[in-house]
């Protein structure tokens, strides 16, 4: 007889995700993964200033903030046929460059490590131990026995304070923990210090946007000038001062980062057979060397995998209508030519239809509609997006970057090619990325300099400023690759103002319900198999779910209150 | 070990911080809180002999902006505070647990705690319907009137918890509410902007720890150590505003030599926050320092307040500005929407007075008191 266990919330995550599993001889034998909360951005945005939407969308997700911010301008510029000077391209690519350091960073330390982590185990530590391994597979300075006597009498004295705030009910102890004592302690240390870390590198939005979260983007360029003989402006203090984040970046990720992910992967090479799910990958490519509308020049390649195979890399193209379709059938919305109808976003219609119970409640019912999240399809597949996804893509394409660093970090685990497709494989893939990017960043920062100092200091095209300029009728798409996978935004302009705005995120491609031929998507297909050595503690759920990065605010966004159709672009 | 609750200070020590700095992090937060020189005493006395502060942090209708400019805080010594020193008993962001582990932990501190925990809230409660916002199969509303009941204080940080923000903008699907508008009976302090400055987050924490009582609110019951001074009275760049020097579009060459972005739609002149003083992330920099006009993100309905790039109306009525502080009071207790005309053309007043001097570049603000 299967056991139904319910795991919400699910924390460590952006927003609020539900999931529900069946086990059947601890084993997983179905899934059902659910958003349950919504806003309504998408509603709120209609009739307003496109220039304005990237404030708006911005505040979808403020974990990775300013990604939708980005996707928005390039929405509105491709709507309006706007290019952007170089330096702003460059200027946005390490916006998300930085934004990519410092996620993946709190991802794997703060968001995921306690997965894999026991911190309680790091209090039995040796601490001579720990700094001998430390030293044995980086040369972080931070390693001498000393630093960790001092980070476990630090633990030790929380721990025994009884107070252990939000190490509190955590899976301590659970057999599912292999790693040594002195391996946690080292995890306890560099979780602490990615902390640190991760208030740095942010600070090139800070320079370039202003703040941090939601740092300011603008439609046509950046906001900020450059002048080097300017107090007032990104003149050669700043742009130092950016240098040396993406440095201390590279040395913090490539001495810390990846030396810890290699070091716990190493004990959990079991889990590079569990988890992987989907065999369908989607990537829209990003950062682009030679302009956004040049996706040959992307440092991240464009394309989808079907079925593992990777010889073949698919064309993908946003705007066809038989490429990207969302589904209603089992989320809280209804469509007016049926629930089984698929419609591309251009000519999506969001109509309410909340037919879950009213809370408190302690099951949905899955026979029905179960989540805000809609359903997504590329060619009628399921689609994995994410970093694994980018990280195939680019080795399938045969990019050198790429297939030197998943070919060396095989080896050093001494694992199969086909580990990748699992729990581990998605983890392993966003260090392996953080890797390449701390690269690009520091390429992207010297051609900025380079076109400084050849006189090129725009950073804003203000042609299509005023909207008096713009076409009556515009409609435009902008990808982007987020730190969590591929995502788009569709826009329609009518009369200077925003008549239609949708998106499509990456974990409504991996966290939705099913689609109408019953197929599950990515968190729910993912789960299937795994082991749970103890229902009550879902140690092994969250491995996988996490392994997603889930950004539920993200992924929940549409909602229409009257039931009125607010995405009918069927006249255009 | 139930019983033993170490100290502020303690922790700090037992972490290996030294007395210098702690004493070091007491008078930075002094200065943040507005304090003077005894309060740093004042401050140091309190951590040493206060027990360690419960708090739950519930995530609602919200897009985790707050939590992440909360691990921005940026002295070193506050991240570790914050995070460890309060018991940050159930966030959802960053605690190990999750499901009904998740849940039991901030029952156990009502249960344990009563009275003396802090209901920290993050994100807007949908009231049109219920549903909308539920965690563990329970509403965002309901958890929230339940947990406040024996709670000491509230924090709504930012504007989703502070006036609904972003979702609460025009039409509102949701019905989206502030902690305010659906609990009563117990203060609450709206730590106000989208998100809050991570300092001012720190601050306010440091402050309840401090003096055990919440700080002095305004009319919008944000605390006024870092909500009583406008954006635009504390700009680096009001000089230029007083000389006439603006931006006319971006990257002209007004922008270039940091002009005011009056012009662009700054909302400075109709916002009240810390950004020209405390600035950004370990105070790098600020929106308009960085070139792009202040949307106005910690005032109610800011949103709806206009377009981002249309410039505040009111430029027309040139002349001398009284007093700043007439303005301010008045601002208290309205409503952002309300204030924008009223505000902008006392201030534009003094606009062209200046105008005429010469000396454009080394005009010294002289705001009457």
């Amino acid at each position: 007889m299967a056991e139904r266990i319910v795991i919400d919330p699910i924390t460590r995550i952006e927003g609020h995700l539900r999931v529900e599993i069946e086990v059947k001889d601890g084993k997983i034998t179905d899934a059902y993964s659910a958003g349950t909360m919504v806003r309504g951005i998408e509603t709120i945005l209609k009739g307003r200033d496109p220039r304005d939407a990237w404030a708006f969308v911005g505040r979808v997700c403020g974990v990775c903030t300013s990604t939708h911010s980005l996707t928005s301008v390039r929405t509105v510029e491709n709507a309006l046929k706007i290019s952007v000077p170089p330096n702003a391209e460059l200027i946005r690519n390490l916006m998300a460059n930085a934004l990519y350091i410092q996620d993946h960073v709190v991802h794997f330390y703060q968001l995921h490590a306690l997965d894999w982590v026991d911190v309680v185990s790091a209090l039995k530590a040796n601490p001579a131990e720990a700094s001998k391994i430390a030293q044995s597979i980086s040369s972080w300075p931070k390693s001498s026995v000393g630093y960790f006597t001092d980070i476990q009498k630090k633990f030790k004295s929380f721990v025994e304070s009884g107070q252990l705030g939000i190490f509190a009910n955590g899976y301590w102890g659970h057999k599912a923990y292999k790693l040594p004592p002195e391996v946690n302690l080292i995890a306890v240390a560099h979780y602490l210090e990615a902390l640190e870390f991760q208030k740095e590198i942010v600070k090139v939005h800070t320079v370039f946007g202003g703040k941090n979260p939601h740092p300011n983007y603008l439609v046509g360029g950046v906001p900020c000038s450059i002048n080097i003989e300017e107090a007032n402006a990104v003149n050669a203090e700043r742009l130092a001062f950016v240098g040396k984040l993406f440095e201390d970046a590279k040395t913090f990720v490539d001495q810390v980062y990846i030396p810890d992910l290699v070091a716990i992967a190493g004990f959990y090479k079991d889990w590079g057979a569990i988890g992987g799910g989907l065999s369908n990958y989607l990537a829209f490519g990003d950062f682009p060397s030679n302009g956004y509308n040049n996706p040959e020049s992307f440092k991240m390649p464009r394309g989808a995998i079907l079925g593992r195979d990777l010889s073949k890399i698919h064309e993908v193209k946003a705007d066809d209508p038989e490429q990207i379709q969302e589904f209603v059938n089992n989320s809280w919305y209804e469509y007016s030519k049926g629930d089984k109808t698929g419609l591309h976003p251009w000519e999506g219609e969001t109509k309410f239809n909340y037919t879950g119970p009213k809370p408190p409640y302690e099951h949905l019912d899955f026979t029905q509609k179960y989540s805000w999240v809609k359903t997504p399809r590329w060619k009628g597949h399921p689609m994995e997006v994410g970093p694994l996804s980018r990280m195939l893509v680019g080795y399938a394409s045969g990019r050198a970057d790429y297939k030197e660093v998943i070919d060396s970090t095989l080896k050093a685990l001494d694992v199969p090619v086909t580990a990748l497709f699992s729990t581990l494989g998605r983890t392993a893939a966003r260090g392996l990325e953080t890797k390449l990017v701390c690269g690009w960043a520091l390429e992207f920062y010297q051609q900025l300099l380079a076109n400084i100092k050849n006189g090129d200091t725009r950073t804003q095209n203000n042609e299509k400023w005023e909207p008096a300029s713009w076409p009556k009728h515009a409609k435009g798409i902008g990808m982007v690759e987020a730190p969590r996978g591929a995502l788009s935004h569709f826009i329609v302009i009518e009369d200077q103002k925003i008549a239609n705005y949708q998106l499509v995120v990456p974990t409504t491609w991996n966290a939705s319900p099913r689609d109408p031929q019953g197929q599950r998507s990515a968190y729910e297909e993912s789960l299937i198999g795994t082991p749970v050595a103890d229902s009550k503690i879902p140690l092994e759920v969250l491995r996988t779910i996490h392994s997603f990065d889930p950004c539920l605010a993200c992924a929940v966004h549409l909602y229409d209150e009257n039931g009125t159709h607010i995405h009918d672009l069927k006249t255009y | 070990m139930e019983n033993h609750k170490p100290t502020f200070y303690e922790e700090v020590r037992g972490n290996g911080v030294s007395r210098r700095d702690f004493l070091k992090f007491c008078t930075t937060m002094a200065a943040f809180l507005g304090l003077e020189a005894s309060g740093v005493a004042q401050i140091a006395k309190a951590l040493q002999s206060k027990p360690r502060l419960p708090v739950i942090w519930f995530h609602f209708q919200e897009c985790t902006c707050c939590s992440e400019s909360f691990i921005r805080a940026s002295h070193p010594i506050v991240a570790n505070i914050v995070l460890d020193k309060i018991s940050l008993d159930y966030q959802e962001t960053l605690m190990a647990a999750s499901g009904v582990q998740a849940e039991d932990a901030y029952k156990a501190v009502m249960a344990k705690y009563p009275g003396e925990y802090i209901v920290m809230v993050e994100g807007s409660i949908p009231t049109e319907n219920e549903a909308y916002c539920c965690i563990g199969g329970r509403s965002a509303l309901q958890i929230l009137q339940e947990a406040v009941k024996n709670c000491k204080a509230v924090v709504a940080w930012g504007n989703c918890a502070s006036a609904g923000c972003v979702q609460a903008a025009s039409p509102n699907p949701t019905g989206a509410k502030p902690v305010h508008k659906v609990i009563s009976g117990k203060p609450v302090i709206n730590v106000q902007g989208c998100p809050p400055i991570a300092d001012v987050m720190a601050g306010v924490v440091v402050h309840l720890l401090t003096f055990d009582r919440i700080p002095q609110l305004d009319g919008l019951n944000r605390p006024k150590a870092f909500y009583s001074r406008r954006v635009h009275d504390t700009c680096y760049r009001r000089a230029n505003f007083d000389a006439g020097l603006f931006v006319e579009s971006f990257d002209d060459e007004g922008a270039k030599r940091g002009y005011c972005l009056y012009k662009m739609g700054c909302k400075g002149p109709v916002t009240y926050n810390s950004c020209g003083i405390i600035k950004w992330n370990d105070s790098v920099s600020y929106p308009i320092q960085s070139g792009h006009p202040c949307i106005g993100c910690s005032e109610a309905g800011f949103w709806d307040n206009g377009p981002f790039y249309q410039h505040l109306p009111g430029v027309a009525g040139f002349g001398v500005e009284t007093t700043a502080d007439k303005i301010g009071v008045g601002l208290g207790v309205a409503t952002a929407v309300g204030i924008a005309g009223h505000a902008i053309v006392t201030n534009i007043r003094k606009h062209k007075e200046i105008i005429n001097e010469p000396a454009e570049g080394s005009k010294v603000e002289t705001t009457k008191e």
